[in-house]
């Protein structure tokens, strides 16, 4: 779904953390270009 | 032998003249037209009245003066429903204005950091000595003031900080130092006001409980700063720094730092040094947090909303040996989020709420209350960061479903049983559970209440050194030797 594509990851610490969302995206196919995970409260 | 939390203090200071200083807003400033352009001027026609904060219904709750639950019954947005009859005065603490809190702050300055006019100090000198918390001694740390003059040229050619009582300049904080960055003028602003408002809260501890501070053993600080020179950055201890303000002779103490969920290890670190017998009289104090004031202060523009991160929060617990009156920690159910756990919030609330439960038998139905990250959405949800607290129950109550213990139709009603609406401000450590420990030690004294489980998350990935997060909780009871029902 992926392939080919480059991704930046955007976590949210109480929603989706960043490197779960890259594992998932990397399974689909993508090339993980950033990662980072923040918090907004 | 059992530990117990044998009581707390809770406090806001309104800071109005500090949120330009807030990170967000100070960045912001600098490149939207300076001090005194227009964002500035934007935000200072958005700032509350001393008389509003004390009014505002969530702080009132944090200070003790309502329950968390009569919340649900004020109509939103919260600060458009001031609580009539407002105190300043709370059950733990109070709400202190930015006037005398000058006077704290010049009280914590052992550098002559801090310059103040002498017009100001007159404004403020009879306010502050009519505080029950400084001896004459401490009185003379205010000084004669230094004149404008001064202070202005101080400002201007020595990259020292202006400090202002809402738009009139009336003193400076200079730096210490003129490569060092841990000690330009911005960062010992922040330490100094971290160090002012914990030494607050512990006076209010001791007032409260009626402890001695000569009887303290020991002090753990678990505030958000980073009090250190060039060769140490935030090698600490603001701990023994609020404890020499707090006149704790006896004590010593060092820092603890874990992010938001810092309140949290220091008070298992408390009990365990008191479990242990190392120390008998342990006090926990978080003083409050000056880069987040004013955090989402565009967002709060945005929708015509007042600046409400306009207070510092501090906080402070005594935890000693058990006394067959006060909860006790259950030091046999501790919650933790390991190194090897997956960093998803299914994972990190199954090892924060389900395993320590699951150790000593019990069900999530069995604990009266949660209390999780207690951020007040009021501030949260305009800036588009949700509803952190519902967010985190709704978590809880799909693991209470996923074990069997209610049906997945009744996690709404989990929700609301179990949990309670966000009133801390967002102060990063303050919020982590702790606002509730207050309220559920009273609650649990007077036998409304048998337990509450404490949970709380820290985001150490924000410090660039690890991608993990982190959590910690524990489980309030009621001490078995007190009778009440």
């Amino acid at each position: 779904m992926f392939n080919g594509k480059k991704a930046i990851v955007i976590g949210e610490r109480d929603g989706v953390p960043g490197p779960a969302i890259a594992q998932c995206l990397s399974a689909a196919g993508a090339d993980i270009a950033y990662i980072t995970t923040e918090c907004f409260v | 032998m059992s530990v117990v939390v044998k009581d707390c203090s809770y406090g806001l200071v309104h800071v109005p003249s500090f949120i330009r200083y807030g990170s967000k807003p100070y960045r912001d400033i600098s490149v939207n037209g300076g001090p005194g352009g227009d964002l500035e001027k934007k935000i200072y026609e958005r700032v509350r009245t001393y008389e509003e904060v004390v009014a505002y219904p969530p702080n009132q709750v944090f200070i003790g003066n309502l329950g968390p639950d009569e919340l649900d019954h004020i109509p939103k947005p919260w600060y458009e429903h001031p609580v009539s009859g407002a105190r300043r005065d709370g059950k733990f603490g109070e709400i202190l204005p930015e006037e005398e809190f000058y006077g704290w702050i010049k009280m914590a300055d052992d550098f002559d950091l801090v310059w103040l006019t002498p017009g100001y100090i007159e404004k403020i000198k009879g306010k502050v000595s009519s505080s029950p918390f400084f001896k004459e001694g401490d009185l003379k740390k205010l000084g004669p003031g230094i004149p404008l003059q001064k202070i202005t040229e101080k400002i201007e050619r020595d990259a020292a900080l202006p400090l202002y009582d809402f738009g009139t300049l009336v003193g400076s904080i200079r730096r210490d130092h003129e490569m060092d960055d841990s000690l330009k003028a911005h960062v010992l602003l922040e330490n100094l006001l971290t160090k002012a408002s914990g030494a607050l809260l512990m006076h209010h501890l001791f007032k409260r409980a009626n402890l001695k501070p000569e009887d303290v053993d020991f002090i753990l600080s678990c505030s958000e700063e980073a009090v250190g020179d060039r060769y140490n950055r935030g090698g600490g201890s603001l701990s023994k720094a609020i404890g020499e303000m707090c006149h704790c002779i006896n004590a010593t103490g060092h820092d603890v730092k874990a992010f938001c969920a810092a309140p949290l290890h220091a008070i298992l670190d408390a009990a365990s040094l008191v479990e242990a017998g190392v120390f008998n009289h342990v006090v926990v104090v978080g003083g409050g947090c000056l880069a987040k004031i004013g955090m989402k202060y565009s967002s709060h523009l945005k929708h015509q909303m007042p600046i409400l991160e306009d207070v510092l929060a501090g906080i402070a617990f005594w935890v000693t040996k058990d006394d067959g009156i006060n909860p006790i920690i259950r030091l046999d159910c501790i919650g933790k989020h390991p190194i090897g756990a997956a960093s998803n919030q299914q994972a990190i609330m199954t090892s924060l709420v389900l395993k320590p439960l699951n150790k000593i038998g019990k069900k999530m139905m069995e604990i009266d209350r949660y209390a999780t990250e207690m951020h007040n959405p009021e501030i949260t949800l305009p800036a588009g960061s949700g509803n952190t607290p519902y967010t985190n129950y709704k978590i809880m109550g799909a693991l209470a479903a996923m074990a069997g213990e209610i049906s997945p139709s009744s996690i709404e009603e989990f929700v609301k049983t179990k949990g309670m609406p966000g009133f801390s401000p967002t102060q990063g450590h303050v919020p982590a559970a702790v606002p509730f420990l207050g309220h559920a030690l009273e609650a649990i004294r007077e036998g409304r209440m048998k337990n509450t489980l404490f949970v709380a998350k820290g985001s150490l990935f924000l410090g660039r050194m690890s991608q993990l997060s982190d959590g910690m909780s524990f489980l309030l009871e009621r001490n078995p030797k007190n009778k009440v029902e």
